[in-house]
């Protein structure tokens, strides 16, 4: 098992770095918009649900290679990042990040959303009326009641976005160092026939998921007990 | 000026919303109605929950008109709702101090031993969650939770009607006390007749969307032209005095204004301000003092007003002394009989009297 090459511990830690960035990305994205989710009423939320879910669908090739024609030189996404002389995202690790987040949106935004309808509007009444400010109730009551929500978001978003890998193929090809992520490893070991170092790989990554999600699980029962 | 002017206007699918009134700057004021006929939705607009166009003006403070809108944090108000809804993620010493840290150490009005005290809650102290408590000891820490953050208008919204009669008959002594000890308007929204009776001094009585009246409690419940005079439950309230007590027939006697009232006996000090409840289906009419009644309570009244209610009954308001209204509800028959008629000096029976 200690066989790991350079190139391959290069890949773990652009994995996790991936994930890591995508993930607090996400949470920044999608807990407005679970918020605005869980309690709009207006005509459109249906249509907004409804784009939200879509990656939970499509096939990560689909949507992949509609990503990269928004992101290319001739998109709208990649005209304006031009325009704003940063370059084009393709093939870049920003790129990665922009098509994760879009990729895992789901999976962030409807746990966050449940808890949030959930915990409902009352609690949040019941603050406002004892002086607390918008952010003060988000802190103080609606963050507190929605945790499990959140940190079902988090495990969620981080584990989707370490197995990604239709839509990095497709978005960020192969690029060590920058974009050859560890499911692109595996692929790459399997293609050469190098089964024992895509085993290294693949089990690893099996436990370190399992680890992660046993120790979240964990966390989260404590707490919830402790209360 | 010390009053509560309130006037909003929100239409909601079908409902219309179209209220407004003034109240006295100080003690209960009732919103009364049956179900939906939006006191809840007007609260909710008084509290600022609900964002309708209309006016607010608290003891002089504008909070709502055509260009101020204070939001619900900003308004120095308290509500409790009808369910307490606790925060379950805190304790119930958190919750209790919730408003309270919010609120400017030197704005602060009541402390929280205070509270504890007034409310009973030392013995809830020490409990950690707040999910553990009975129905009636999570809504006494509602209403000591909106105490604490120094209100100077306090919203109830039916505090009662979740719990059961005995968690009922546990907290009305509780708001009994504040309404004596709280120098802040009170609004307090029921359809119970008999919690209106009992606190409140001012009653504001809403039908489909709309204000329909609103004046002093005693005032209003003695009124016929209202839908409250055609009630099973109708009846006036006796604001009376502990006078003495009969302790061979274990029996107390209560003076008012225009007369006195034999009741059970009550055991608190001579002196003591009660209240009682005396319904119209209770109250019979005699021209003549009666001989050889078994009925304990007679009182000499004038008859002001006599109206229909229902085919076979009409509805008689009487004045005991100078103030004191009495309703009588009797058959028509009884009426023509009796030759009763506006002006007439009658002898008012008075068959129970709810204490409250």
């Amino acid at each position: 098992m200690n066989d790991l090459s350079p190139d391959d511990v290069q890949a773990v830690w652009l994995t996790l770095k991936l994930a890591g960035v995508t993930t607090l990305l996400l949470l920044l994205v999608a807990t407005p918009l679970a918020w605005w989710l869980a309690f709009s009423t207006r005509w459109y939320r249906g249509i907004v649900a409804a784009c939200v879910a879509l990656p939970l669908v499509l096939p990560p090739s689909v949507l992949g290679f509609y990503l990269l024609l928004l992101m290319g030189p001739h998109g709208w996404v990649g005209e304006l990042t031009q325009a704003l002389h940063l370059g084009r995202l393709p093939f870049t690790f920003a790129g990665l990040v922009a098509g994760s987040v879009i990729f895992s949106l789901p999976f962030a935004v409807q746990p966050i959303q449940n808890a949030i309808e959930a915990v409902g509007m009352r609690p949040l009444e019941v603050a406002a009326t004892l002086r607390a400010n918008a952010w003060d109730r988000f802190v103080s009551v609606a963050l507190p009641l929605a945790r499990p929500g959140f940190l079902t978001a988090i495990i969620l978003a981080f584990a989707h976005t370490v197995g990604e890998f239709g839509v990095v193929l497709m978005l960020g090809g192969n690029i060590q160092g920058e974009t050859r992520v560890l499911s692109i490893a595996i692929y790459n070991h399997v293609e050469a026939v190098e089964y024992g170092a895509a085993h290294v790989l693949a089990g690893g990554m099996v436990l370190f998921s399992f680890l992660v999600l046993l120790a979240l699980y964990l966390v989260g029962g404590k707490v919830r007990v402790g209360r | 000026m010390s009053s509560v002017q309130a006037s909003f206007r929100l239409q909601r699918g079908s409902f219309v919303l179209d209220a407004g009134f003034v109240a006295p700057g100080q003690g209960v004021t009732a919103l009364f109605g049956v179900s939906g006929s939006g006191k809840t939705t007007l609260l909710r607009c008084i509290a600022g929950l609900e964002r309708a166009p209309g006016t607010l003006r608290i003891n002089g403070e504008t909070w709502q008109d055509e260009r101020t809108f204070v939001p619900v944090h900003r308004r120095p108000l308290g509500y409790v709702f009808q369910e307490a809804s606790l925060f379950p993620h805190l304790s119930v010493r958190a919750n209790l101090e919730y408003g309270y840290r919010r609120v400017t150490p030197s704005l602060r009005k009541v402390q929280v031993e205070q509270v504890v005290e007034w409310l009973g809650l030392s013995q809830l102290m020490a409990r950690k969650e707040a999910a553990q408590l009975s129905g009636g000891e999570r809504q006494r820490v509602a209403i000591g939770r909106a105490l604490l953050s120094s209100p100077r208008l306090l919203l109830m919204d039916e505090p009662l009607s979740a719990l059961d009669a005995g968690s009922k008959q546990d907290i009305l002594p509780y708001l009994e006390r504040l309404h004596r000890e709280l120098q802040i308007p009170v609004l307090y929204v029921s359809h119970a007749m008999d919690e209106v009776a009992r606190l409140a001094d001012h009653l504001v009585l809403l039908e489909r969307g709309r204000v329909s009246a609103s004046g002093p409690l005693h005032a209003t419940l003695a009124r016929l032209d209202l839908p409250l005079a055609q009630f099973d439950d109708a009846g006036v309230v006796v604001e009376a005095e502990l006078a003495q007590h009969d302790e061979k027939y274990s029996l107390s006697r209560l003076d008012f204004s225009g007369g006195h009232l034999w009741v059970g006996k009550v055991a608190q000090p001579f002196g003591t301000r009660l209240r009682a409840r005396v319904l119209a289906r209770d109250v019979s009419i005699a021209t003549q003092v009666p001989q050889g009644s078994s009925i304990n309570n007679i009182l000499n009244a004038r008859i002001e007003a006599i109206s229909d209610s229902g085919p076979d009954k009409v509805m008689v308001r009487m004045l005991a002394g100078e103030s004191q209204a009495l309703l009588a509800r009797i058959t028509r028959r009884s009426r023509d009989q009796l030759g009763l008629h506006e002006g007439m000096y009658v002898c008012a029976q008075v068959k129970s009297v709810a204490l409250m």
